[in-house]
């Protein structure tokens, strides 16, 4: 065991737990966050993606002892209903979730992407979003939410 | 706002019912009749048992005039609530924003059979329609007394109730009952789950009144899940519970001889729970489960391996002697007719075991404390996993209550009712609560799967092309080795390890279409599990039960005879058919698609080929067709699914803008198993453990496009949608891939190495 100090969603953490523990547990049950979820644990899925230092990472697979003085962000992190990120207005908008299980890793990749890239073409984006995982199968509606996005921050 | 509510809510809800409640009269329900004669006994300020014949089951008014709507199934993330909201507003003459729906928890609703085929308007909301319906009666009868006007010159408007003649002569429903339960009697039909009914004495709206019933209305669940404002069932935190992690045998079979408690000693606060053949570990800590998980050494016994390899499975079905033969709706003479044939057009078919291969695996949380179990459940079936429970740990299912959080997705009998019933034995063993979430491995691996089968069709042609006589048989496991609800322990893997008595159940299926053939026999042969106790193959219900793989092969076949006897497959299709249902979504896809009439296949040149195929099929009252257009790469073997017509028929359309997230969901899910999804398994057990070795469709392999016709027929009750639409879509992909290269795809999945290696 050991103590790491944690700097999520701005605000300072303490943390006692083995290094090796990967951050979602830190996240889910020492920081007592919603999201994100615990899908693989296989770096497979991204249900348990989160932003670090705004890249976004695989929270299922980093040790808790490897993050540092990083920032950590999560879709809690992103926006509010006051202060929503554009993504989460378009999940809106477009009805995205079935069972929303799935969101962390799409919303947290795709903002980072849109971020990085402007007015990306739907070949862009999907190939940007390639891996992640929704069972649901609502790839038709993510695909509506990113681009309505993308030009909500274009 | 209309929104689902999760139990947290309750509070609300007492908060509704309690506040100045005047209690008029408290007792034991009284029939309707005798009601009649005592208006005032139409309330009560305490709340009437919960039992289906209570209209206060299913309906109450707040203080303030707001509705809450009891519903005994859920959503899996369909916008079903938002349908039922829009029902029961519609019958009670209430704005849509003034209705609650609480859905799937035991304490406050009735077991509605949870989701189930499909069946939440169908059936769901039959039953809230006709309770909301009683109770906007019971309160124009209550308001008639109040106003001493007779109730026929009585209306209702957003929820007040005034004189026709003369508006100002009114009682609005807060005023009426607000903050008191109804006590009214309904005429229960003795069913519990899908079949329960339990009308009263109104008649429910003519259809031509509808107002909120029939608009595109949105969720509001969404905003939650995005600002993470609600918790999943993998959320739910108890003061004082342990995380668990289930052992399960690396042989199939094979059961724990001996355990090295030493293999987990430096982990903090780890330990082993063992009953028999059930095993699992716990720790305070979850990381400290999963790291006990993979440390724990255990000797299992020297089980033979239960299962062919991969390779043998068809062959095995072929061989494997019948348990049970169904011949559904033999019509003429089949074998008579066959020697009469000139021509006689032979297919077979076969289908892979799938997972639900669920986003996350399942968890459950379950505390016994005080004589009370709780159990907090992604199950889509809480009140039958309540019942199965109290069979579990021997206790009255009274005593129970199975709370439904939303989970990690929801296709039918997935590892969510296992995991509620293996968190509940830990509870007991352990006297904790215990938070239990499987693997990712036993998520996939070890969940109960759809059957895996064969399917032969026949055809017979007389000299002039005419199809005399169609045999269509399916062979294949069960799809209930295990049962479609948790509510008894043989149908769970607690129960196998356990070891309950087992129970052998058999069910296929049969083509839902209605082609008049003279002769026709469509039948289906089950076979027993390689392993009957504790398999992760055993068979059970997934996503519209054995009709993918059915369909498949019916449908394929119909474009196989159509293509014998150069039929273009539309104009064949509508050839045999008579109902106007059938003949309209086929017409309705075929033309929304630009569909040519000619005979497939076309011919092409070049690395990418196209195509286009159709397919069509009902369920449960639902009738459904799909134009799929491919494009296939012959070199690589890789297919693009992209673009799909879907024309859809079920009855009434209650929300338009639910309906198209369905359809889409449907057929997302329908490209994936088609062309992707084959549970793989070694003798020793299930491979398929992951997303690498269970892959499903990516976002890159999306369609362009998914356009829907939907015919809305106001005079049909609402049929349900949940499902229908996933079933032709792998027969319209085959029949499009046939279009597009002459090759005929006969096994699921797909795959590039299996379409190159047929195009080789
Ligand atoms: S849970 Fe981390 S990628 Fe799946
Ligand atoms: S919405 Fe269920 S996995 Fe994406």
């Amino acid at each position: 065991m050991a103590q790491f100090t944690l700097d999520v969603n701005g605000k300072t953490h303490r943390v006692d737990a083995d290094p090796d523990m990967p951050l979602l547990y830190a996240l889910k049950n020492d920081i007592g966050l919603n999201n994100p979820q615990f899908g693989c644990g296989l770096a497979q899925c991204g249900a348990c993606t989160v932003h670090l230092d705004g890249q976004p990472i695989r929270s299922c697979i980093t040790p808790v002892s490897s993050i540092g003085n990083a920032k950590v962000v999560t879709l809690s992190g992103l926006g509010t209903p006051e202060k929503p990120h554009p993504l989460q207005t378009a999940y809106v908008e477009e009805q995205v979730t079935q069972c929303g299980y799935c969101i962390n890793g799409w919303i947290m990749t795709a903002a980072a992407f849109l971020r990085d890239k402007k007015n990306p073409t739907e070949a862009e984006i999907k190939t940007a979003l390639e891996g992640l995982k929704c069972r649901c199968g609502t790839h038709m509606n993510i695909l509506r939410a990113v681009k309505r996005a993308a030009t909500m921050m274009g | 706002m209309t929104t689902h509510q999760k139990p947290q809510s309750l509070s609300r809800r007492a908060v509704l019912m309690g506040g100045g409640a005047v209690v008029v009269s408290v007792g034991a329900p009284i029939s309707l009749n005798t009601v009649l004669g005592v208006r005032s006994a139409y309330a009560q300020g305490a709340k009437p048992p919960l039992v289906p014949e209570q209209l206060s089951s299913y309906i109450a008014v707040g203080s303030d005039g707001a509705v809450s709507a009891f519903f005994g199934k859920m959503d899996m993330g369909q916008g079903l609530y938002v349908s039922i909201g829009q029902i029961v507003a519609e019958e009670l003459d209430v704005p849509f924003k003034a209705v609650t729906v609480f859905m799937a928890d035991t304490r406050t609703s009735v077991n509605q059979g949870g989701a189930s085929g499909s069946t939440g308007i169908q059936t769901g909301g039959r039953q809230m329609r006709v309770a909301a319906a009683e109770a906007r009666r019971v309160l124009l009868d209550m308001a008639a007394e109040k106003l001493a006007l007779p109730a026929d010159q009585l209306t209702v408007a957003d929820g007040v109730v005034h004189a026709k003649s003369d508006a100002s002569k009114k009682a609005s429903y807060a005023e009426l009952i607000g903050g008191r339960y109804f006590n009214v009697q309904l005429d229960w039909n003795k069913q519990i789950g899908n079949a329960l009914y339990a009308p009263g004495k109104a008649k429910p709206k003519d259809v031509k009144d509808y107002k909120i019933v029939g608009q595109p209305i949105k969720r509001s669940d969404i905003a939650p899940k995005v600002f993470c404002q609600e918790p999943f069932v993998t959320d739910v935190k108890v003061p004082g519970m342990v995380h668990a992690r289930m052992i399960r045998p690396p042989v199939a079979g094979a059961t724990p001889v001996s355990i090295d408690e030493g293999s987990i000693r430096n982990i903090p606060g780890a330990r082993v729970v063992r009953e028999g053949d059930f095993l699992a570990v716990v720790a305070d800590k979850e990381w400290d489960a999963v790291k006990a998980h993979s440390a724990l050494k255990v000797q299992w016994s020297d089980a033979k391996p239960p299962f062919p390899s991969q390779d043998a499975l068809y062959d095995h079905i072929r061989k494997a002697p019948v348990r049970k033969a169904v011949d559904e709706k033999p019509v003429g003479n089949v074998t008579e007719a066959f020697k009469t044939a000139a021509r006689v057009i032979e297919a077979e078919y076969e289908w892979p075991f799938q997972s639900h291969a669920c986003m996350g695996p399942a968890c459950a949380v379950v505390e016994i404390k005080d004589g009370r179990v709780t159990c907090h459940t992604g199950s889509q079936k809480p009140h039958f996993v309540r019942d199965g429970l109290a069979r579990t740990l021997d206790v009255l299912p009274a005593n129970v209550d199975g709370i439904w959080v939303v989970g990690p997705g929801s296709y039918g009998r997935n590892d969510a009712d296992d995991c509620a019933h293996d968190a509940a034995v830990l509870a007991k063993l352990t006297g904790k609560p215990v938070r239990l979430q499987y693997t990712r491995e036993q998520g996939t691996g070890w969940d109960p799967k759809g059957p895996a089968s064969i399917h032969k069709a026949r055809a017979a042609l007389d000299a002039s092309n005419k199809v005399v006589a169609y045999d269509f048989l399916s062979k294949g496991f069960s799809r209930i080795d295990v049962q479609t609800n948790g509510s008894r322990p043989e149908d769970t893997l607690a129960g196998h390890f356990r070891g309950a008595a087992l129970k052998v159940n058999d069910n296929f299926g049969v083509p839902a279409e209605s082609y008049l053939f003279d002769n026709k026999r469509t039948a289906w042969e089950t076979i027993a599990q390689f392993l009957e106790r504790g398999s992760p193959l055993r068979g059970a219900h997934l996503r519209d039960p054995v009709g993918p793989q059915i369909h498949f092969a019916s449908e394929s076949f119909m474009d196989e005879v159509a293509h014998a006897i150069g039929a273009d497959p539309v104009e064949f299709r509508i050839r045999y058919l008579k109902d106007p249902r059938d003949i309209a979504v086929i017409k309705a896809a075929a033309e929304k698609a630009g569909w040519q009439t000619r005979i497939s296949p076309q011919k092409q040149s070049g690395n990418t080929v196209s195509g286009r195929g159709i397919a069509y099929s009902q369920r449960n009252g639902t009738t459904c067709a799909i134009v799929a257009e491919v494009d296939v790469d012959r070199r690589s073997g890789k297919i693009w699914a992209r673009k799909f017509t879907v024309a859809h028929d079920c009855g009434l359309i209650v929300n338009p803008d639910g309906l198209q997230h369905t359809i889409e969901g449907n057929i997302i899910q329908g490209i994936s198993r088609t062309l992707w999804e084959e549970v793989k398994f070694d003798n020793k057990s299930v491979t398929s453990v992951d997303w690498l070795t269970y892959p499903i469709l990516d976002i890159t392999e999306a369609p362009q496009t998914i356009d829907c016709v939907y015919i809305n027929r106001p005079d049909r009750p609402a049929t349900g949608a949940g499902e229908p639409s996933i079933r032709p879509v792998a027969a319209a992909i085959a029949n499009a891939v046939f279009d597009a290269t002459g090759v005929r795809m006969r096994r699921v999945p797909f795959s590039p190495d299996r379409v190159k290696g047929a195009l080789a």
